[in-house]
């Protein structure tokens, strides 16, 4: 069923609403050492998450970043879930044995997160790979942030992926930071996309904290994967408003940098598009922040109240 | 008797399982027209087409992390390198992401894979001679066969084959014989009897975890792997000579460990050596004896020894690489110094 243009921009709102809610929430819980581990937050972030998965099919695959909780719930997944595997619980989407690096779900084909940057990229390759050979019609995306594209996973993988024809979309989340790394000083090209070249396939650049551009142009590359015309990378620039991982205060990073990407915020920018289009009035909008809310003290409230996996039952796990 | 090379027989097994089962593809450098670098591959293009024998660039670890996507998604992988050597090129794909993806999803994900990796030194220097099993015994959530003969290649070729979880499968390449294809090696251990198994046509598996008493002895037991097993028997008919009976036991895959037949084996001779070609420390050896000593270490009448390669990267010059390789002469001095001792 094909959405309005109203409900599209009302459903990219609540969700990049939600995703936002649940990272503050994680956040709080966090630095109140109410929750065990470490996290990677998404906040700001929140509009590529939105515009590329809505791009999927239910059966189309993600792999996706350590930077996944926002991910994982787009793609199909309960807050719930991912929340009880932030806490280390058996109702995790993990069941408690992967953490918020590794969160996983069979039944929405999301692929299990990977620890290791730029793994995710050659992991697409052979999902692809798979796809092509049983001849399925499906895509799979695999999303890594600009640390990922000086490894070798990326050049290694991008290449295997150009020469194939895989029907794989390299989404490069691009913060500008590979943890206190600014990306000008990793690299000589101009750009991530520009590196599409030396692979032979298309890259571009998108304003990744405007939602509905990101959709389509994912909406586009899909469409020319799934007619088996190969991959597309797409350099995706968006600003994360925290540090990179649990305690990072993100000192490294210019003062009035986080001040002009606030300004860019993806989701006030929609919130003003909606309002301004006619589509929403403020109070309604609140209404979507409280019922966000909700859902993710559900989701608390739900991890809370799990069991814990009994300790040696990690043990029935080594092999499948 | 039907005599296969243990490449041949490593091919008999991938190809009818090919044939079998449309999941199953190979993937790797050189795998195609060419056969691979000693032509274990020869020939499955033309029976599979170049879509399930697919030659790759050089991208070890990419080319292993596909195989991990791909073999999580429904595709049964055989992916292989061309020196185990090379093995270190993809450790990420291997160690953190094959071996991790079942625990970390909660058992929803499995990773049912092959890598093949010819081992052991034949002469070939420092990056194309080490033996690396260990590296993945010590890594839970990876299987580790290493076959010696024909007949358990193919077996625990189909076995591996068939396994839900990512199995490193090494194959020592003077056990390829130098009538296998590509095989241009005239060793000495192309003459000998101990690889001439009968190997059936018909589809038969060697189970893991299964090890097997490749001679019958009651003085010592010596543990071998690999090539280790063919200069273990040899010492062995030496050392009968002057009335020492060794019992050699082959585990055919480290992980799992068929730890019972080692120790039953144990409590019968009261002697132990382990013998393969990775290096002393931290190696197989290591590990056997370990498990030995915290097991049946009352029954030992006197100290388990360890013969491995010596703690040098495998130099070049035939008769350095000697030295730091263990040979039959080592097996024979070990076993003769320790039949020798009691414990009083």
């Amino acid at each position: 069923m094909k959405l309005t243009e109203k409900e599209l921009l009302e459903k990219f709102y609540f969700q990049m609403v939600l995703i936002r809610t649940f990272e503050e929430r994680v956040q709080h819980l966090f630095l109140t050492e109410k929750m065990p581990g470490t996290i990677h937050s998404s906040i700001g972030q929140e509009a590529v998450a939105v515009g590329v998965i809505n791009c999927l099919r239910s059966d189309d695959y993600l792999c996706g970043s350590h930077r996944g909780h926002g991910q994982y719930i787009i793609k199909g997944g309960a807050p719930r879930e991912v929340m009880a595997e932030l806490f280390g619980k058996t109702t995790g989407c993990s069941m408690g044995m992967g953490g918020s690096v590794h969160l996983s779900n069979a039944a929405n084909n999301y692929l299990p997160g990977v620890g290791v940057v730029g793994a995710q990229i050659a992991i697409a390759d052979g999902v692809g790979l798979s796809i092509q050979m049983r001849n399925t019609n499906q895509i799979v995306v695999s999303i890594f942030g600009d640390g990922a594209t000086n490894t070798g996973y990326f050049h290694e993988a991008i290449n295997l992926a150009a020469i194939w024809d895989l029907p794989v979309i390299f989404i490069c989340e691009n913060n500008f930071y590979a943890v206190s790394m600014p990306i000008k000083k990793t690299m000589r090209v101009g750009s991530i996309a520009e590196r599409a070249k030396s692979y032979g396939i298309e890259g571009h650049i998108i304003d990744g904290n405007d939602v509905v551009e990101v959709w389509k142009m994912t909406q586009s590359c899909v469409e020319k994967a799934r007619a088996g015309k190969g991959p597309t990378l797409l350099e995706l620039q968006t600003y994360r408003h925290k540090g990179h991982s649990r305690f990072d205060p993100a000192t490294y990073r210019p003062k009035n940098e986080l001040e002009s990407w606030l300004k860019k915020d993806p989701i006030p920018r929609l919130k003003k598009d909606l309002i301004s289009k006619g589509y929403k009035k403020e109070s309604d909008l609140d209404l979507l922040i409280k019922k966000a809310e909700k859902i993710v003290d559900e989701a608390v409230e739900f991890a809370r109240s799990s069991p814990n996996p009994n300790p040696s039952n990690c043990q029935n796990f080594v092999f499948g | 008797m039907r005599i296969l090379t243990f490449a041949e027989a490593i091919r008999e097994a991938i190809s009818q399982e090919m044939a079998k089962d449309e999941r199953i593809f190979i993937m790797g450098e050189d795998v195609g027209i060419f056969g691979g670098p000693f032509k274990v591959t020869k020939g499955l293009i033309d029976k599979f087409g170049e879509k399930r024998v697919r030659d790759t660039p050089i991208c070890e670890n990419s080319l292993f992390g596909a195989a991990v996507g791909a073999a999580m998604t429904g595709m049964r992988p055989i992916v292989e390198v061309h020196y185990a050597d090379f093995l270190a090129c993809a450790m990420d794909a291997m160690v953190n992401e094959a071996a991790k993806m079942h625990l970390t999803s909660g058992g929803q994900f499995s990773v049912p894979m092959v890598i093949r990796a010819p081992t052991g030194s034949t002469n070939r220097g420092a990056t194309h001679g080490q033996s690396l099993e260990a590296w993945f015994m010590h890594t839970p959530g990876l299987k580790v066969a290493c076959p010696s003969t024909p007949y358990d290649a193919k077996g625990l070729m189909i076995s591996a084959i068939r396994d839900n979880n990512p199995v490193l499968f090494f194959e020592h390449r003077y056990l390829y014989g130098t009538r296998s294809p590509g095989g241009k090696f005239n060793s000495e251990w192309d003459k000998k009897e101990s690889l001439n198994t009968n190997v059936p046509e018909k589809s038969y598996s060697v189970p893991f975890g299964n090890a097997e008493i490749k001679r019958d002895g009651s003085d010592i037991t010596v543990v071998a792997t690999m090539l280790m097993v063919h200069k273990a028997l040899e010492a062995a008919d030496i050392l009968m000579q002057s009335g020492v009976s060794i019992e050699v036991i082959d585990p055919r895959t480290l992980v799992p460990l068929d730890k019972e037949k080692i120790i039953e084996s144990v409590k019968k001779t009261n002697r132990l050596v382990v013998a393969s070609e990775d290096h002393l420390t931290c190696g197989i050896a290591s590990e056997i004896i370990a498990i030995v000593c915290e097991e049946a270490f009352d029954y030992l009448d006197c100290q388990p020894q360890r013969i491995s390669a010596k703690d040098i990267p495998i130099p070049f010059s035939p008769g350095s690489e000697d030295y730091v390789i263990p040979g039959v002469s080592d097996i024979v001095n070990m076993v003769g110094q320790m039949v020798g001792k009691k414990d009083e």
